[in-house]
């Protein structure tokens, strides 16, 4: 009798445990597009190192991709001193790396000095390094370190979502983590192969150990073409970045397995060289110095045209350096993008420049003509290139579009600077402005319109300075975001850069993978990936 | 008539018809290649837009017949630059012998170990930006021209030296021939087969070349039309499987090509 209670009591166990162990498990497929150059979470300086840190490494502090909120991750609680140089953490108790070593205060400190290390060159350190002299670490307590630099950090907090914590102690190095998964198998070239971290720490909102999945195979595919296609014989489970062209097909052809998360941070954008010494005839460098030429070229573009050829509908016309989808750090009082060919043809005027005969002419009677170069082989900014061709001839501009490889644009872009305009894109990863200062900056080498300058070219390159040292120096959030808003309206009214158009993020999810939400910000679509599950059917990943 | 007479014939027809709708663009469609008409991208042939239109709008008919002018028209030219230059150095080499034979075929096997694309790149890197597209598409065809001699030399230069150890020419030059004679009256006549037939096969390797050079973005200068730049809109298989329509500049460059090979007459025709 009892025997048959006790099986009764196992038999209900298994009924009413078997859907909780059912969605558990398997193996989530998707590509990395390229080879990462390290496993070492403080050298990461690629896309696809980057996804291998995300999904193995332990942070302090975690950013929400979907709130944009900070939230705690190995700290419980974090507080930074008033004067902006030093953060203290409380760290969680009884953690242990995925090899078993102890987690403890120790580990925090011996990877904040690596970080640090001027040896290293870490490119994840960079962005703490606020002024000269030593950072000092402090433990006061296996769950008590305070981190204290030289001169005051902007943004501290955010920029140890970056810091995955290395073990001091472990004969594993970098490979023992603290983040959901770690790297059991790598094959160079071919595919790396994460399972599941037995001492992660995170627990769902029922207590059930996270993350669900055994382990996540990323394959190395460079082609996106052949990517779409595994995905689509089902294959892979995930593709994190889709063009528009693929997202439309898989929308079409397999109706709810793409996703559009809105626009994201990246923009396209033209600008004009404006390099004194560049190789340009004098008149050339007098129009592309005028604030008056660069508005009516960005008012003579038609970006919703450009939205909706180019980019099939997926892609918002840019109202400047920062997206929308950026939330704290857009500037919500910038007027949106106009098309208005009437209002660049009476700027011109006002600069004068005469259109007569649908040709442009400045005071020496120079017919306006540019060539605008962009990188061979994309499709998409070919499009957007022979667009804007199109809108300028309207006001009387002869564009010529000429295509180069991507070394000879570099090349031209930051030594010869022989280009009237260029049109390129730029991937931002980084919400917070600090991680735009090379650009900004007059005297930065990402300033691309008149790099590396000794002393401001224009007073509003000049006020640009000031403004983007005073947010960097600042620590209240309030004040920072008053001055890059300022930083966004001159740009705005300036426009050395002419923004186009925020890309749409696009990503492609398979019907097996409950629990995904795909956000603006990187990794797009496996952002929780601790709470992603397989559904039992799943072909490839519920096989155990 | 032999069946390859006739379809000589035929080619030469389709040939000629090609080219008079290329050279009457203006007259066969009123639009210009370049206007795109942002209402109407990819749309589906109809009265207005015979073929239909592309991604930008712009109308595939005036782009296929304004980009088969400078493809039909610029690659003959590159085929005949190429031919010369073989025709001259092969020349030379398979009848001088010596070290002039030498030095020509170790140029020759040097360009052949060049990547011609990447040639081609660094060539196009260095042209100055402000070319118009016009200019832009001449060089592209006169690099082609330029740099493909090296394989029709190895073949001219065989024929030469053939010609040189022949019993013919050992005559003519017992019986006091000079040079010149003996290149105009004996060793020209008999290269000349050769040297057509290079020519005309020459044309349709170019013509696949520009097209190639175009999907990689180097070739034509848009928005001038050309037929690489054409076939480009062919690298998405699922939009040509939506909108057959868009492989004809496909159809009509095998058509050409394949006329070009009907038409070159064989060498034995020409002997």
């Amino acid at each position: 009798m009892r025997c048959a209670v006790r099986t009764l009591i196992v038999a209900l166990f298994a009924i009413i445990a078997s859907p909780l162990f059912a969605q558990s498990g398997g193996e989530l497929h998707f590509c990395l597009h390229g080879e990462p150059k390290t496993f070492n979470p403080i050298m990461v300086d690629d896309e696809a190192s980057e996804n291998i840190r995300y999904l193995t490494g332990g942070v302090l502090i975690r950013l929400n991709r979907q709130t944009q909120e900070l939230e705690p991750g190995l700290a419980t609680s974090w507080r930074v001193s008033k004067n902006g140089r030093s953060i203290t953490f409380q760290i969680r108790k009884g953690l242990h790396f995925s090899d078993g070593t102890a987690f403890t205060s120790d580990d925090v400190a011996y990877t904040m000095r690596t970080l640090m290390d001027p040896q290293v060159h870490s490119p994840t350190g960079d962005a703490f390094r606020s002024g000269e002299g030593a950072v000092t670490v402090l433990t006061r307590g296996p769950n008590d370190v305070t981190v204290t630099f030289p001169a005051p950090v902007s943004g501290l907090e955010r920029l140890f979502d970056q810091v995955a914590i290395m073990s001091a102690h472990s004969p594993k190095k970098e490979l023992a983590v603290l983040g959901p998964f770690y790297v059991s198998e790598y094959k160079a070239g071919s595919y790396i192969e994460l399972k599941r971290n037995p001492n992660y720490w995170k627990r769902d909102t029922k207590g059930h150990p996270l993350p669900y999945l055994d382990g996540i195979r990323l394959d190395i595919q460079r082609n996106r073409d052949i990517e779409v296609l595994r995905f689509r014989r089902g294959e892979l489970q995930l593709i994190n970045r889709l063009d528009a062209e693929s997202y439309q097909q898989l929308k079409r052809d397999d109706g709810g397995v793409a996703y559009d998360a809105g626009a994201g941070l990246d923009a396209d954008h033209l600008w004009f060289n404006q390099v004194p010494g560049a190789p340009l005839p004098e008149y050339k460098k007098v129009w592309f110095r005028t604030t008056d030429f660069r508005r009516a070229v960005s008012l003579a573009i038609n970006r919703d045209d450009i939205c909706r050829i180019v980019f099939d509908g997926y892609a918002k016309p840019a109202y400047g350096p920062v997206s929308p989808a950026n939330r704290f750090w857009f500037n919500s009082n910038l007027p949106a993008p106009r098309h208005d060919p009437q209002g660049a043809l009476r700027l011109l005027t006002q600069a004068g420049f005469r259109f007569a005969n649908n040709e442009l002419r400045d005071r020496e009677g120079n017919r306006v003509e540019f060539t605008l170069v962009t990188n061979s082989g994309n499709k998409v900014r070919e499009k957007m290139a022979e667009m804007i061709q199109q809108d300028l001839s309207e006001i009387g501009i002869k564009v010529s579009i000429v295509t180069l490889d991507f070394p000879s644009l570099i090349e031209r872009m930051t030594h010869t600077f022989d280009y009237d305009a260029c049109l390129v894109g730029f991937v931002n990863t980084d919400l917070d402005p600090n991680g735009m200062m090379t650009v900004w900056l007059s005297s930065g080498e990402n300033h691309q319109w008149n790099p590396s300058q000794k002393t401001p070219a224009t007073p509003w390159e000049a006020e640009m300075d000031k403004l983007m040292r005073e947010q960097a120096a600042a620590i209240a959030d309030k004040e920072r975001k008053k001055n890059f808003d300022r930083v966004q309206e001159i740009i705005y009214e300036q426009q050395p850069f002419i923004y186009l158009v925020n890309w749409d993020v696009l990503t492609a999810i398979s019907p097996e993978v409950l629990g995904a939400s795909p956000t603006v910000l990187s990794p797009q679509a496996f952002w929780n990936v601790e709470v992603l599950q397989l559904k039992p059917s799943s072909n490839l990943g519920a096989r155990r | 008539m032999s069946v390859k007479r006739s379809a000589r014939i035929i080619a030469a027809v389709i040939l000629a018809m090609v080219t008079l709708l290329a050279l009457g663009a203006g007259l066969v469609t009123p639009y210009s290649y370049a206007y795109q008409f942002r209402d109407l991208p990819q749309a589906a042939p109809s009265s207005a837009h015979l073929l239909g239109t592309d991604p930008l709008g712009r109308d595939l008919l005036s782009r296929l017949l304004y980009g088969t002018r400078l493809s039909l028209f610029l690659a003959p030219a590159a085929a005949l630059l190429t031919t010369l230059i073989a025709g001259l150095l092969g020349g030379v080499a398979g009848l001088f012998g010596g070290w002039h034979e030498r030095f020509i075929l170790a140029i020759a096997d040097l360009s052949m170990a060049l990547p011609l694309l990447f040639v081609l790149i660094a060539l196009r890197a260095m042209l100055p930006l402000d070319v118009s597209p016009l200019i832009s598409v001449v060089a592209t065809f006169l690099m082609l021209g330029l740099l493909g001699w090296p394989s029709s030399l190895r073949v001219v230069w065989a024929t030469t030296r053939s010609i040189r150890e022949s019993d013919f020419l050992l005559l003519a030059r017992s019986s006091g021939s000079t040079s010149i004679r003996l290149i105009l009256r004996h060793v020209f006549p008999n290269l000349r087969p050769v040297l057509l037939a290079q020519f005309w096969v020459s044309i349709p390797v170019f013509i696949l070349a520009e097209s190639t050079l175009s999907m990689l973005g180097l070739g034509v200068m848009e928005p001038l039309p050309s037929w690489g730049n054409l076939l480009r809109g062919l690298e998405n298989f699922s939009a040509i499987s939506a909108n057959p329509w868009r492989l004809v500049p496909l159809v009509l460059l095998i058509m050409v090509v394949v006329c070009f090979q009907l038409i070159f007459p064989a060498q034995e025709d020409l002997a």
